[in-house]
């Protein structure tokens, strides 16, 4: 059939199934936007920022398990979309994003809204495409979807140039990808998996370690059958959470810089790691010669570069792992005897005991710790839960009863502040049934604070808990610890008027001081076919606790606040 | 860890901005890139790179993993039992004595190339540590500009 550049776009999308792309037009894409406007076969959603474009994308993605897809023109409207697309490359979320580009005839002469989109997204994408022949448009189209949720998933970039857009020509979408170059090994080496499923069973304190790449890989039933199986302790690492649910016996908790002390110990003291779909993060591992010193490691992981980068692997599998546990599986059923286990577990529980994850509650201030449970107990299983970086951040991974994947979304290895409220919208989007909360600061929810006049124009109902202590909390934290409290630059006395500001966008807006007030306003706001803002004034001080100071070992956190 | 050399060879598509992928993620990372060679593959559509590093054992590990991460990597070698040349031009005033500049030059599998009115211009190919002796030895001859090629390898 023949058509322009822009309707194959258009055409490609609806044929890959998208119903909702995130975006802002402008100048160099505006061919695509006008057969956006005549076309039906999805919708598109304008958000007031490029960056809140690519983060609802991304929210999407992670709340639904598809490719989420943004749509941007191209200089300055690229550069925006950049936070978004580094945001999603760092946690391996399936993204495409489609840029506008200045003719061809224009690209290196300096022109109007003209940036190098390829050269700058080349180290924060998985790959990216610039199309200079409307005769690869399709095949690009259709590769760019596959490379991004094939394999370890990441973000695809389409750089296409406006006359390639308005140009007509042939459009037949390929039916199957065959990229020579690149063939992602999923299914496990055998022999390996023996290998490791027999050095479980030798273990006497094993530890699985589970990382984010068992949500993507949606494999989190299988590990809770293997968890149950063998009674095996788990740790997650912060994108795991929800893996195996908080009411699961077998966790410990998180691990890493504010992990709880049973998980952290377990992984100082357990003579097997066994690691599906992590990293080994700095912010998990703390001082490296200190992790895991006593134990083997077994690292399962889709992407070979993670074995072996940081700590040196004694069971390396390269595999999708819901393919490797598939196979593990049967291996362990005949052989595995929970009892083995049953010393450390026993030994780990005593940890738990001593100092289980907790907090000290007031009845003159609301503390966020506190929130967060509260909010767990009224809303629970039925909310997806985003959150923006900092304090909050780490409340909500540590005191939310996550129940299961999918179920919080937060950008974890870049750590991008202002991500949380446009990736609300995109998970309601893609989730319209479940009550989508952003639990966010007031430092954080005003980088993408215009997203409230998106939320309300596409009546997409989100509710910010914003737990406000009238500082950037973490690095008041630190500031307090190391910096002998010198406040530089994080004290936010100055604050807008949260509600009024909620209200002048078309939403709601709450001010909560007391627990009461605070139940109220969560009851009252999910009644709401409005997007809210619950503005909860929370203990100023309050510090995230358990905490590893900066390259400590796992093993030395520091427990409690200096008196 | 002691950083070790390594010759490396990628295979990769022949498509715009491939280099700069391989050369952006050496950036990017931290990685060093001692010498660097690149052409086409006669009769394909791929291009082969050569690449000299330095790193530890680790370091080398990574480098050839993220290689082949990219999308247009079709393989990646690290060479151990190989072949590998480097070529280098060298300019000389003519008033040095040319016999024995092509003697020199001839020890190091070159020749004198191009004989002007004040300047001679030499080449020789051999291995890089040879290329280095070479080099060394052609400084009493008064050098007026060197290129040298960079490493090309095939494994054995």
């Amino acid at each position: 059939m023949k058509m322009n550049g822009a309707q194959m776009v258009c055409e490609a999308l609806i044929l890959e199934g998208v119903k909702t792309v995130f975006g802002y037009p402008g100048g160099a894409i505006m061919n695509v936007y006008d057969e956006i406007y005549k076309q039906d076969g999805f919708e598109h959603i304008l958000n007031r920022h490029e960056q809140a474009s690519v983060h609802s994308a991304d929210g999407y993605a992670r709340a639904t398990g598809k490719v989420g897809v943004a749509m941007v023109t191209s200089g300055p409207g690229f550069t925006n979309a950049v936070t978004g697309l580094a945001t999603a490359y760092m946690d391996s979320i399936p993204l495409v994003v489609i840029s506008g580009q200045v003719p061809l005839f224009l690209i290196g002469t300096d022109g109007f809204q003209e940036i190098d989109a390829v050269g700058i997204s080349r180290p924060c994408t998985k790959h990216n495409y610039l199309v200079r022949d409307l005769a690869d448009l399709p095949k690009v189209m259709k590769e760019a979807f596959y490379i991004a949720r094939s394999g370890r998933p990441g973000p695809v970039l389409i750089d296409i140039p406006k006359d390639i857009t308005a140009e007509f020509g042939e459009f037949e979408y390929p039916k199957d990808v065959d990229i020579p170059t690149y063939k992602p090994s999923c299914k496990g080496n055998d022999r390996q998996i023996k290998k490791a499923v027999e050095a479980i069973l030798e273990a006497k304190k094993p530890l699985l370690y589970i990382g984010g790449g068992v949500v993507l890989s949606e494999a989190s039933y299988l590990l809770r059958e293997i968890v149950e199986m063998g009674q095996i302790p788990a740790v997650e690492s912060l994108m795991a959470r929800g893996v195996l649910g908080a009411k699961n016996p077998m966790l410990l908790g998180m691990l890493g810089m504010h992990g709880n002390y049973s998980s952290n110990m377990a992984m100082s003291e357990t003579d097997l790691v066994i690691s599906f779909g992590a990293r080994f993060d700095d912010r998990v591992t703390g001082k490296l010669s200190e992790f895991a010193k006593y134990a083997k490691i077994i690292h399962v992981d889709i992407d070979p570069a993670n074995i072996g980068k940081l700590v040196d692997v004694d069971y390396p599998i390269v595999g999708d792992i819901k393919i490797v546990l598939e196979k593990m599986k049967p291996l362990l059923e005949k052989k595995i005897d929970p009892s083995r286990y049953a010393d450390w577990r026993e030994v780990l529980n005593r940890y738990n005991n001593l100092h289980p994850q907790s907090f000290k509650d007031s009845d003159e201030v609301i503390k966020p710790q506190w929130a967060i449970e509260r909010l767990g107990h009224l809303v629970g299983e039925d909310a997806i839960i985003t959150s923006d970086v900092g304090q909050h951040q780490m409340w909500a991974a540590q005191h939310y009863p996550f129940d299961r994947p999918r179920q919080w979304i937060n950008s974890g290895g870049l750590g991008t502040m202002g991500f949380g409220f446009p990736a609300a919208l995109g998970a309601k989007k893609g989730c319209p049934e479940k009550i989508v909360i952003n639990i966010t600061g007031d430092g954080s929810i005003l980088m993408n604070m215009q997203e409230l006049v998106t939320a309300s124009e596409y009546k997409i109902p989100v509710i910010n808990v914003i737990l406000n202590n009238h500082f950037l909390g973490m690095v008041r934290q630190w500031q307090t610890f190391f910096y002998e409290e010198r406040y530089s630059s994080t004290d936010l006395s100055y604050q807008p008027n949260y509600k009024a500001v909620a209200e002048a966008c078309g939403g709601i807006g709450y001010d909560v001081t007391t627990k009461e007030e605070f139940d109220e306003a969560i009851k009252d706001a999910i009644k709401q076919d409005r997007v809210a803002f619950i503005n909860v004034a929370v203990a100023r001080f309050e510090n995230v606790l358990p905490m590893v100071p900066s390259g400590g070992a796992l093993y030395n956190m520091m427990l409690k606040d200096k008196e | 860890m002691q950083n070790i050399r390594r010759v490396i060879s990628v295979i990769v598509m022949n498509e715009s901005s491939v280099l700069a992928r391989v050369t952006a993620l050496f950036a990017g990372r931290g990685y060093n890139i001692d010498s660097l060679t690149v052409a086409p593959i006669p009769n394909s559509k791929m291009s082969h790179i050569t690449v000299v590093t330095k790193g530890n054992k680790k370091v080398i590990e990574q480098i050839i993993k993220q290689l082949n991460k990219l999308v247009p990597t079709l393989k990646v070698t690290e060479h151990e039992e190989m072949v590998e040349k480097e070529m280098v031009l060298i300019k000389f005033p003519v008033k040095e004595s040319l016999s024995d500049i092509s003697a020199l030059c001839r020890a190091y599998n070159g020749s004198i190339v191009n004989v002007g009115v004040d300047m001679v211009i030499a080449m020789a190919s051999d291995e890089p540590v040879r290329i280095k002796h070479f080099l060394e030895a052609s400084t009493r001859f008064n050098p007026i500009e060197i290129v040298r090629g960079g490493v090309v390898a095939i494994e054995r």
